[in-house]
């Protein structure tokens, strides 16, 4: 394995040239690659804010005992789909009204507005059939006298959701896919680069695995460092549209360190397919 | 040490390179391999070293049949022998000794026994001093040397040479023979592939001529195939 890791280091001292193409274009067909998980990131991030928003809104009856509330509260609190509960009593209804409508200051009056609890969701329970199965167990006490929660507005986001997570999947093996043809293309150029030394290596009695190994280290190294440079060249475009443009978010370190490993393992499987398909037609 | 029996190989255009060839040579044999070019003499060494398989008959070689001959085993069957070619085959991005290493190396062979080695058999075909020296500041008769050092260094029971001293002048040409006779009274079987034709009249070693696909000479039929040389290829 020693004389492998020799091989294959060494590969870069012969052919830099073609090394240090086949590191470009890894890194350029992983930098599209990390543009578009970008987009992806930010339009998911996005979304999840809206959905943080979701809400269930359950007007009170007038005259509802404050205990009666309180334990509903705390029930409502047990439902799995719910995040949070929210108790706002008459004054605060008003209070907040007050502040948030400041110009219509002087219609509002004690009581005029009716107390609430207001229910946030979790994030697994935003789809418009769990939010109307919550809404129904809400309606049930009897003291409720009105839910609201914008059926309408729910059900479109949802669709978003599902849109953007259907073309991000299609983009996403697009994009990888042509990733991985790319790379494919240019490790066989590095294997055909070296067909005489392969046809040595057979006749001197070297056996598949053997001539197998330096090529699959070749290729991991490869991809390795396309996926530093690939995330170097997102890493500035993202400053730059930070700039420029607009605020948004990056990779986390642990998706950084992914997007890494997973150029080493493009270039590894990519040279599996390429050396293999050579030692085959070349038998 | 290599028998064949009624050997016949069809290439996939269809023609016959050849047909109905047998002979048997025995350890410590060395043979010429005779005839024009189109004759079938690389086919009947590509037999030899697995690089082509038979369409018909069986290619015995150091106890292996063809027959029977796993593609997992050929490359140990190959550590066996040492091949030599007209075009040499050396790396050119690599020294002499290099070169002769790799063939150790693809054995997983240890550094410290590939180093010693390498140079001994450079010794022997007397380029210890261009050891470093890389494939292009050597003329031909010092490449087939190299590469008959390489063939050397996995110490083989039979040398395969096609047309090595194909593509070398008078003086390397009777050099590099002299290298393979030395090799061959050290024990090693040699057959080697030749259209050189003074060479073999002088040498009066054992010869198998070609012809059109099929062996149409041989100067050992009758000396060898007795059953006391069969025995022997168990080696």
């Amino acid at each position: 394995m020693n004389l492998a890791v020799r091989e294959g280091l060494l590969s870069f001292r012969r052919a830099p040239t073609l090394s240090a193409l086949s590191v470009t274009t890894i890194a350029f067909s992983l930098f599209a690659f990390g543009l578009f998980g970008l987009v992806a990131l930010n339009l998911r991030q996005a979304l999840d804010q809206v959905g943080d928003r979701v809400e269930i809104r359950g007007f009170i009856a007038d005259g509802t005992a404050p205990e009666a509330m309180s334990v509903a509260v705390e029930d409502i609190q047990q439902f799995p789909e719910v995040a949070g509960v929210t108790l706002v009593t008459q004054a605060q209804a008003l209070e907040r009204a007050r502040r948030e409508l400041g110009e219509f200051e002087d219609v509002f009056e004690p009581g005029l507005l009716p107390a609430s609890i207001e229910v946030r969701l979790g994030e697994g329970a935003r789809s418009p059939a769990a939010v109307r199965a919550v809404a129904t167990r809400l309606a049930a006490y009897d003291f409720i006298d009105d839910i609201r929660y914008g059926e309408e507005w729910v059900a479109k986001l949802y669709r978003l959701r599902t849109i953007a997570t259907a073309v991000g999947l299609a983009l996403g093996l697009t994009f990888a896919l042509v990733s991985m043809i790319i790379i494919g293309s240019t490790i066989r150029m590095a294997v055909l680069a070296r067909a005489k030394e392969i046809q040595i290596m057979r006749l001197v009695g070297a056996t598949d695995g053997f001539i197998r190994a330096p090529f699959l280290i070749e290729g991991g190294v490869k991809g390795l460092l396309g996926g530093v440079v690939a995330l170097a060249l997102t890493g500035a475009t993202y400053l730059a549209i930070g700039r420029f443009v607009v605020q948004a978010a990056f990779f986390g370190p642990l998706l950084a360190i992914a997007g890494i490993l997973a150029g080493g393992a493009l270039g590894v499987l990519a040279s599996a397919i390429a050396v293999g398909r050579h030692l085959r037609e070349v038998r | 040490m290599i028998r064949f029996t009624r050997v016949a190989k069809t290439y996939a255009s269809g023609l016959p390179a050849i047909e109905d060839v047998s002979f048997h040579l025995t350890r410590g044999e060395f043979a010429f391999l005779t005839g024009p070019s189109g004759a079938g003499k690389s086919t009947v060494l590509k037999l030899c070293y697995v690089e082509e398989r038979p369409s018909g008959g069986e290619v015995r070689l150091l106890g292996q049949s063809s027959v029977l001959l796993t593609a997992r085993k050929i490359p140990t069957l190959r550590r066996r022998l040492g091949i030599v070619f007209q075009d040499f085959r050396l790396l050119p991005d690599r020294t002499a000794a290099e070169n002769v290493a790799f063939a150790l190396e693809v054995t997983g062979a240890s550094a410290a026994t590939i180093g010693p080695k390498v140079l001994r058999v450079l010794d022997k075909v007397g380029l210890k001093a261009k050891a470093d020296s890389r494939p292009h500041e050597l003329s031909g008769g010092e490449q087939q040397r190299v590469a008959i050092a390489r063939a050397l260094v996995n110490d083989p029971l039979l040398i395969l040479a096609d047309e090595p001293t194909g593509n070398l002048d008078e003086r390397s040409t009777r050099g590099v023979f002299d290298l393979l006779q030395q090799i061959n009274a050290g024990g090693t079987t040699v057959l080697m592939a030749t259209h050189d034709l003074q060479l073999v009249r002088a040498s009066g070693l054992r010869t198998l001529e070609m012809q059109r696909g099929r062996l149409v000479f041989d100067s050992g039929a009758g000396r060898a195939g007795t059953p006391a040389a069969g025995t022997e290829e168990l080696a």
